[in-house]
């Protein structure tokens, strides 16, 4: 077990605010809410994990914030992030171009087709620096080379000259790191950053990442369906499912003590090391289509705490402490 | 660039050299019947005339000292001669400035028009100008060559008399009308397949990663989505040699430019063999270089290639 | 085929082929969604029965025209269109509009003939070449490569003179000879990325044959590439007859054939623009609604196909 990260110190500056976002997909088979009402606030220096499995939602919004989003047949049809006082889902591409990279970044899953094969490392970093910082050639190999000591990575200076195909997942991943961290983002959206690594690599990935976010004074919105990794790395966890937010609350917290039925469900159907199972518990069912969502709460048809209010409303998040919620209208009453 | 792929490709392709030379003589001299008489066609052959050939091409002897032969002669030059005792070789230098001039004018339609086309409709997507691309080059690729030739012989040359209908009296303005006849069907099958290659770059997930951390769209354009479309390109575009080489002869014939298509016809008609073997040797010939250079060229391009 | 309906298959087919799509699952759907996808669209109703009209043209001729093409009056040569000649008459005073329905008999006998050779040929030599690889591939690429040199048209002029010449049958397993190593190159590289499949490996694993897997797994599922390619090359196979028919080279009388009336209409093209525009328009119909059948099939069978519009 990861220690839990200490919860971030009093008088924290917000970085963005996304309020009730809403993106769809309009398919030929009909609408699909891939997000439906998301928000979260987000701190300077703090991490956010978005927690959930495939078809949440969680890379959606990200790519939505970013506005690199396919559309069609993707559309934003609803909500705001605010960060500077600006909206970002409102902005016009050119405005957009100068806040990507600068203040708001993106970490990929897959380092190798996130890196363009026929640049070397040394190109796409130094082209980056020469567009956006206005420097010279020699002095962006310098800063390039001492993005790649930054994050990690030996001998950096002869690693500018290999293409991505040479270089191992690990590495890959790391030289995408330094990319993004390149012009110095107050936020950082990390989708998934070591899904696609071993996991030796994967813990060296993400304490880099925790020791990024320190020096930098960045704040990282961490998208994960490994809750081992979202607890160890988070601060605050919210929890995701179906394009909804179901649980947010400080991440030890949520993993101690969940307060939203599918939350448990979750962490139960994780195996455990120091107990001893017979079966896995496996949370029935399966999630829904985007296309044909439940009445009511998304999870009810899968939830063991399932009354009759549960399929006639739809549940809005409940503040139930500080900074505490959970998307359930039986909070409270029962033990998720 | 990794020596080894570079000498790899080379040697892959000498086999193909050697195995496309010996199908073509394989197929003038070594069908059944006698090789010399159908060579010949409907000219006379004297006795003497027969046993002539007979030893100087070696033709009683086996067939793969023939061969061997008739490879040494091309390496130094020698393409034989015509039943009327010319070298096929000097007839061949005489006419190819012709030919050369058709294909390069006809390359740079089909570069310029199909690659401007395809980046129009790509980053036009959807728009009424990248449907009008799709069409036309749809009913481009459709009309056969000498179709196109004759409508373009009757509209432009005769109806609008803007151009000479055939024949080189009127100098460089008598290449117009080949170079976009050939050069257009070609154009829009090179401007489909890019802009299909270019939408797919446009869309991927590194171009996604290059614009989400930071940078500018111009340089995404210009070099990430370039440079990935490169290799395609470049590959088709050395493929399409083989219908540049096909329509000349056509596209020469009907509008008279005396080039080496227009004689490949002539030796045809007047049963000239020995011509019709030449031409076509030399034609795969410049095909296999073409390719050979094509495909180091992306080699070079992609890294992928040469170290994978 | 070097005409541009062929611009090597791989190169065209690109977005289609399989391993630009990694782990695309076999969809138990896929055939439905497509059928499905077709009827919808236009261009696959217009392409599909402009060929059915086409196919009747050359199996009952008579449907579409009572004269016959061969009874000729000479006196009557050359007429314009006309009450009584639809398309007028030719230069031997044959009935034009006969001999143009009964010319796609011909053409189609070519285009079919050619691309199922070509279909039969290329998923043999084609799936040797992929699934065992090694010398096996080696033969067959370097051998197939031989024949891709030598570009068709040319390599067809040069055989078809050797031979003097042939009916529609000779003319199209010549245009075969010389087409083959595209498909074929299309099929092994199907194969080679079908090869590395997971159920593939699965399928390995419990035990099938190769048999089996190359018939029941990786030939299903890299088939879309290759059934867009045939309808191209019934196309470009029209179109390829008529180009070496109006050289020379192909057909001949009394065959009655589209390319063989247009280099006789070449002659009196200012005089008698009928001549030439009836065969000229009923082949680029023909060869268009093979390319456009193509297209509309890429387009269903492609899964991208609603990012690329």
């Amino acid at each position: 077990m990861v220690e839990p990260a200490l919860p971030y110190a009093p008088a924290p500056q917000v970085v963005l605010e996304v309020d009730d976002l809403h993106v769809e997909f309009r398919t030929e088979r009909g609408v699909l809410k891939a997000v439906d009402g998301v928000g979260y606030t987000l701190h300077r220096g703090e991490v956010l994990a978005i927690l959930g499995e495939s078809g949440s939602g969680k890379t959606v919004h990200a790519r939505a914030l970013l506005q690199i989003l396919d559309s069609p047949p993707a559309f934003v049809t609803g909500g705001t992030a605010m960060m500077d006082d600006v909206d970002l889902l409102a902005l016009d591409e050119h405005d957009m171009q100068g806040m990507r990279g600068e203040k708001i970044s993106m970490l990929f899953q897959d380092p190798h087709t996130a890196l363009d094969p026929v640049f070397t490392v040394g190109d796409q970093l130094v082209e980056l620096l020469r567009t956006r910082r206005s420097l010279a050639r020699r002095s962006a190999r310098d800063v390039a080379a001492d993005l790649l000591d930054k994050v990690g990575i030996a001998d950096p200076r002869g690693r500018l000259d290999n293409f991505p195909h040479q270089l191992s997942g690990g590495i890959a991943q790391r030289v995408m790191v330094a990319m993004a961290i390149a012009l110095d983002p107050v936020v950082l959206l990390a989708d998934e950053p070591t899904s696609s690594l071993d996991v030796t690599v994967q813990a060296q990935v993400l304490e880099l990442l925790q020791q990024l976010v320190a020096e930098m004074d960045m704040a990282m919105v961490l998208i994960t369906h490994n809750l081992a990794v979202a607890v160890g790395l988070a601060d605050r966890i919210a929890v995701m499912y179906s394009g909804k937010l179901m649980e947010t609350g400080p991440a030890w917290e949520v993993y101690d003590d969940p307060q939203h039925p599918y939350t448990a469900a979750l962490l139960r159907s994780i195996p455990g090391l120091d107990r001893r199972q017979d079966r896995l518990p496996a949370i029935k069912g399966a999630p829904p289509s985007l296309l044909r969502l439940p009445s009511g709460c998304v999870f009810h048809p899968r939830c063991p705490h399932v009354i009759q209010a549960c399929k006639e409303v739809v549940p809005p998040l409940l503040e139930i402490g500080a900074d505490r919620y959970s998307a359930c209208i039986r909070v409270g009453e029962i033990d998720p | 660039m990794s020596r080894r792929y570079l000498i790899r490709r080379i040697l892959i392709a000498f086999p193909v050299l050697i195995g496309t030379t010996l199908l073509i003589y394989a197929m003038a001299f070594a069908l059944p019947g006698d090789p010399i008489r159908r060579l010949a066609g409907m000219h006379l052959i004297s006795e003497s005339t027969h046993r002539e050939i007979t030893q100087r091409y070696h033709l009683d002897d086996p067939f793969v000292v023939q061969y061997y032969e008739y490879l040494k002669g091309i390496a130094h030059g020698d393409l034989g001669e015509t039943f009327t005792g010319q070298d096929v070789s000097s007839i061949i230098a005489e006419r190819f400035p012709v030919t050369l001039k058709l294909t390069l004018g006809a390359f740079a339609v089909e570069i310029v028009l199909g690659l401007v086309a395809a980046f129009v409709a790509a980053l036009r997507r959807a728009t009424f100008i990248d449907s009008f691309v799709l069409v036309s080059t749809l009913v481009l690729i459709t009309i056969p060559v000498f179709v196109l030739a004759f409508l373009a012989q009757l509209m432009i040359g005769v109806k609008l008399k803007w151009l000479p209908v055939a024949g080189l009296q009127h100098g460089w303005l008598g290449y117009v009308l080949p170079w976009l006849v050939l050069g257009v069907g070609s154009a829009a099958a090179v401007g489909r397949i890019a802009r299909s290659n270019l939408l797919d770059n446009l869309n991927s997930e590194q171009i996604k990663a290059a614009t989400a951390r930071g940078l500018p769209r111009r340089r995404v354009l210009g070099a990430h989505v370039l440079k990935n479309a490169l290799v395609p390109i470049v590959t088709i575009l050395g493929l399409d040699l083989a219908a540049l080489m096909g329509g000349a002869p056509i596209t020469e014939t009907i509008f008279n430019l005396p080039g080496l298509g227009q004689m490949l016809i002539l030796g045809v008609r007047t049963e000239n063999g020995p011509i019709v073997v030449g031409l076509v040797t030399l034609a795969a010939m410049i095909f296999i270089f073409t390719n050979l250079f094509v495909d180091l060229l992306c080699a070079y391009i992609d890294p992928r290639i040469r170290y994978g | 085929m070097d005409s541009h309906l062929g611009q090597t298959a791989e190169v065209a087919l690109g977005p289609l082929m399989p391993e630009l799509e990694p782990d695309a699952a076999p969809d138990a759907t896929l055939w439905g969604d497509v059928v499905r996808k077709l009827r919808k669209d236009p261009r696959f109703i217009i392409s599909a029965g402009l060929i059915v009209v086409f196919c009747a043209m050359g199996l009952v001729p008579r449907l579409f025209t009572g004269a016959d093409p061969k009874s000729c009056d000479i006196l009557n040569f050359a007429q314009r269109p006309s009450s009584g000649h639809w398309f007028g008459t030719d230069i031997l005073g044959c009935d034009y509009y006969a001999r143009v329905i009964y010319g796609a008999r011909t053409s189609l006998i070519v285009g079919f003939v050619v691309s199922g050779f070509s279909v039969a040929i290329a998923l043999t030599l084609g799936s040797l070449a992929g699934y065992f690889g090694g010398i096996t591939d080696a033969v067959i690429s370097r051998f197939a490569d031989v024949w891709f040199s030598i570009p068709t048209i040319l390599g067809a002029i040069l055989l078809l003179e050797l031979i003097h010449g042939g009916g529609p049958i000779i003319v199209a397993l010549v245009l075969v000879l010389f087409g083959w190593p595209d498909l074929t190159r299309l099929v092994r590289a199907s194969v080679l990325s079908g090869k590395e499949r997971g159920y593939v490996r699965a399928a390995r694993a419990l035990g099938a044959s190769d048999g089996e897997i190359l018939f029941r797994h990786i030939l299903p599922n890299g088939i879309a590439p290759i059934v867009v390619y045939a309808a191209y090359s019934v196309g470009a196979a029209i179109a390829g007859e008529a180009a070496l028919t109006f050289l020379g080279v192909g057909l001949r009388l009394p065959t009655i054939s589209w390319g063989l009336e247009i280099s006789i209409a070449e002659g009196r093209i200012s005089q008698d623009p009928h001549l030439l525009f009836f065969p000229a328009l009923f082949l680029c119909l023909l060869v268009g609604a093979f390319v456009l059948l193509g297209e509309t099939l890429r387009d269903a069978l492609d899964p991208k196909v609603a990012r690329r519009g």
